[in-house]
């Protein structure tokens, strides 16, 4: 039956499983908001800014690991989602976006509201697609959804001329056999290489002191199980990255937590003097590395991954499995299984976990609490426990991100949602926003800071007009605090342009926009507001928690240093000697 | 299609045993690529490329005999390791379909130039005519004050030639990029 390409759009959505859209209407893109009203059957969340919105769809998408969307209008509509394309492309969430474009006989004329969006995120997108027939929309939206959620993950943007939403058409959805086989270049791999598992089989037990390095692949791929069987097996210590969280459980005793710039001293040992490193969907970041020829010296390495080019990218690898991390260690535990699960050196296995104790037990992740100044390490403590562990917790960027990495104990996949790879300040509440309206049974924290807060808190009143209770916690020390810290650490003090001692009343401005405002300044106040917030359930919360200015995020590895470089939360550096376990 | 992306990856991570960063030598690479004959797929190609701080040498796309499909021929300059990633990150584009660095496989290249000559005195006609007997390139354009010729080759074979009209004055040329393909027989003499 003919109907426009608006009505083509929502029918393809609706074929996919889309039951939100994060967006904010336009002139290009009106017919398609038309469409939506007249057919009623997916929820619209107008965000304030595009970037909220595409934010909020990454974080719907983190945290349910459902494709996300998000839809603008043409130009400054389109631009204002670049931040968030970005965004999920550095972390390989599955959101599609659908921008408007002006029709397509004033493409390139410099007509109003037109700017060349598929140039612009052509670097930035896992792939684009600009619609020139109407023939091919269905066909390319859902090619759009199959990439964005398939092989390793990433945004794929639609760009739709008005006519083409506008024209008729009778062109049918194609099925999902007929997508792939339109793509004749992507076949994502998934099963593994089985000679290249068995080679990884025999390192494993041929190693005396093996680490486990999770990634956000590992999340992606929900395999947990399969992890913790792994670990438990082999008595293999475990650290995850900043993305990988959740992808193993941190109460687990053989969690080290994280690894990396802020990881823990036990993870930063553990992988600097291992001789044998499994890397798990992970993808050897330099905020993981560090000094590269410094990291992991002693190691063999076996890298998983789904995307073979993240493999001896940064670092050459030994052996290379290119699959689904899911599907991978579930073979190389069949593998493991069937050689009987033996350990070449037990007793050094046994030596290697006690050390890692040692470690653990000399330096733990620590902080030195007051009874005068609220802490903001103590904050995510009664957070993580008032919660009881079981909150979804989103941050922006900054030390807050870092103190919520590591003060909160992260149990499942998909518990922390966080801006990893591009680092963007702004992030964490619209994703916190997405991630509740995706899990609406399970509490969601936005951990956020003054900075990160002011950069994207118009979504507020988006929060108030669909009831969304997040609970906001704004660590606020009136600085742009993680690069305060820089400047104390590695600019002798010159804090330039980082004071936001003059800020909104957070709490009037929650009131303002009909949102619930708390304030506390004493440690006393902490743990009674949070409990207050929970309580909240049809409206978002405010906490505005005023925390010691110059507290740092320790312990640290400066950029480009080596663990050994590692700054303690003494202020300490980690001794040389001590690092150096057994060698040769 | 034994060479999509998904049976082909396992060969093109096969890593030593031992851990050695290769620190390859710094040098030409020809690599060539099926595509999807797609909108914009040129400037995929292209920003990845760019993208990753590496110069383009030369570019040529044409279509194949399959309709829809079409093939280029790149050139960069890089380490072993740098072209590597380089042809990870090229399978990766959706549109691509095939990806191979030909430079140490046997294979054919040929380049295609358009140079115009001067040749005003009898003398330079003669000689010029002479060079394009020897480099067995043809004359296709001729004027009171020029010759256009036409050669192709591989490009040392076309470099010699510019290189010995030269002293005759080049007053225009075009060059294309090259174009490469892997031999099916054992290597033979060139030409």
């Amino acid at each position: 039956m003919p109907r426009k390409g608006a009505d083509i759009v929502i029918e393809a959505l609706k074929e996919e499983g889309v039951e939100i859209i994060f967006g904010h209407p336009g002139g290009a893109i009106m017919e398609v908001y038309d469409a939506l009203y007249r057919d009623g059957g997916i929820r619209h969340i107008l965000a304030r800014h595009e970037q909220g919105a595409g934010h909020m769809a990454e974080g719907y998408a983190k945290a349910t690991g459902k494709v996300g969307v998000a839809m603008s209008t043409s130009g400054p509509g389109a631009t204002n989602l670049v931040t968030a394309i970005a965004d999920a492309y550095m972390d390989s969430v599955p959101v599609v976006f659908i921008t408007g474009q002006v029709p397509t006989h004033l493409i390139g004329n410099d007509a109003f509201q037109e700017v060349d969006i598929v140039g612009i995120t052509r670097p930035i997108t896992k792939h684009n697609f600009l619609v020139k027939r109407i023939e091919d929309l269905p066909l390319i939206l859902r090619q759009a959804f199959y990439i964005a959620r398939t092989g390793r993950p990433g945004p794929v943007l639609v760009d739709i001329p008005k006519d083409i939403t506008q024209k008729l058409s009778d062109v049918s959805i194609p099925s999902l056999e007929e997508v792939k086989e339109s793509l004749p270049g992507y076949r994502p791999h998934l099963e593994g290489n089985l000679q290249q598992i068995r080679r990884a089989v025999r390192l494993i037990m041929e190693a005396k002191r093996p680490v486990l390095y999770v990634g956000g692949g590992a999340v992606q791929a929900e395999a947990q199980k399969e992890l913790v069987e792994l670990a438990e097996l082999m008595k293999i210590p475990v650290t995850t990255t900043n993305m990988g969280k959740g992808a193993f459980p941190e109460l687990h005793p053989l969690s080290l937590h994280m690894l990396g710039m802020h990881g823990t001293y036990y993870a930063n040992m553990a992988v600097y003097n291992c001789d044998l490193l499994i890397a798990v969907g992970a993808r050897f970041d330099d905020r993981v590395t560090g000094k590269v020829e410094e990291f992991a010296p002693q190691a063999k390495i076996i890298h998983i991954d789904i995307d073979p080019a993240s493999i001896s990218k940064n670092i050459v690898v030994d052996v290379p499995i290119v699959g689904d991390v899911k599907i991978v260690l579930r073979k190389l535990l069949e593998e493991i299984k069937r050689e009987g699960a033996k350990l070449f050196f037990p007793e050094e296995r046994q030596k290697w976990l006690e050390q890692i104790e040692a470690w653990k037990k000399k330096h733990p992740l620590t902080y030195k609490n007051s009874n005068i100044v609220i802490k903001p390490q103590y904050v995510i403590e009664q957070i993580y426990e008032a919660t009881k562990g079981e909150a979804i917790i989103a941050t922006g960027v900054g030390q807050h991100q870092m103190w919520s990495a590591m003060f909160y104990k992260y149990s499942f996949p998909r518990q922390f949602i966080n801006s990893g790879g591009l680092g963007t300040m702004g992030f964490g509440f619209p994703a916190g926003i997405g991630a509740k309206l995706g899990r609406p049974d399970k509490e969601v924290f936005v951990i956020d800071g003054d900075g990160s807060f002011m950069m994207t808190m118009q979504e507020l009143i988006t929060a108030v007009q669909y009831r969304v209770p997040v609970k906001v916690a704004i660590i606020n020390n009136g600085y742009l605090g993680m690069v305060r810290q820089w400047q104390e650490l590695f600019y002798e003090r010159r804090y330039s342009e980082v004071d936001l001692s003059v800020q909104p009343d957070f709490v009037k401005l929650a009131e303002a926009c009909g949102a619930v405002g708390f304030r506390a300044e004493k440690p006393s106040e902490v743990r009674e507001i949070i409990e207050e917030a929970l309580r909240v359930q049809d409206k978002p919360v405010i906490m505005d928690f005023h925390v010691d200015r110059e507290e740092n995020v320790l312990p640290m590895v400066p950029a480009g240093k080596s663990y050994r470089d590692m700054i303690l939360e003494d202020g300490k550096k980690a001794v040389e000697a001590e690092t150096m376990y057994l060698v040769g | 299609m034994s060479d999509t992306i998904g049976s082909s990856q396992l060969d093109a991570v096969k890593a030593p045993l031992f851990r050695e960063v290769k620190k390859g030598e710094v040098r030409k690479h020809i690599i060539t690529l099926t595509v999807r004959n797609e909108l914009g797929v040129l400037a995929r190609i292209a920003t990845l490329i760019a993208g990753k701080g590496y110069n383009i040498e030369g570019l040529s796309v044409g279509e194949t005999h399959e309709k829809g499909i079409s093939r280029m021929t790149l050139e960069v300059i890089g380490d072993d390791v740098v072209i590597d990633q380089v042809v990870k990150q090229l399978r990766k584009l959706i549109d691509t379909i095939k990806v191979k660095d030909l430079t140490d496989t046997p294979h054919v290249e040929r380049e295609l130039a358009l140079i115009k000559v001067h040749t005003a005195t009898p003398r330079a006609r003669d000689e010029v005519l002479r060079l394009v007997e020897i480099f067995r390139c043809r004359v296709v354009d001729v004027s009171p004050e020029t010759y256009t010729i036409e050669i192709t080759g591989t490009e040392d074979k076309v470099n010699a030639f510019i290189e010995l009209v030269k002293p005759f004055g080049i007053k225009e040329m075009a060059r294309t990029g090259k174009i490469a393909m892997k031999r099916e027989s054992t290597p033979q003499e060139e030409e």
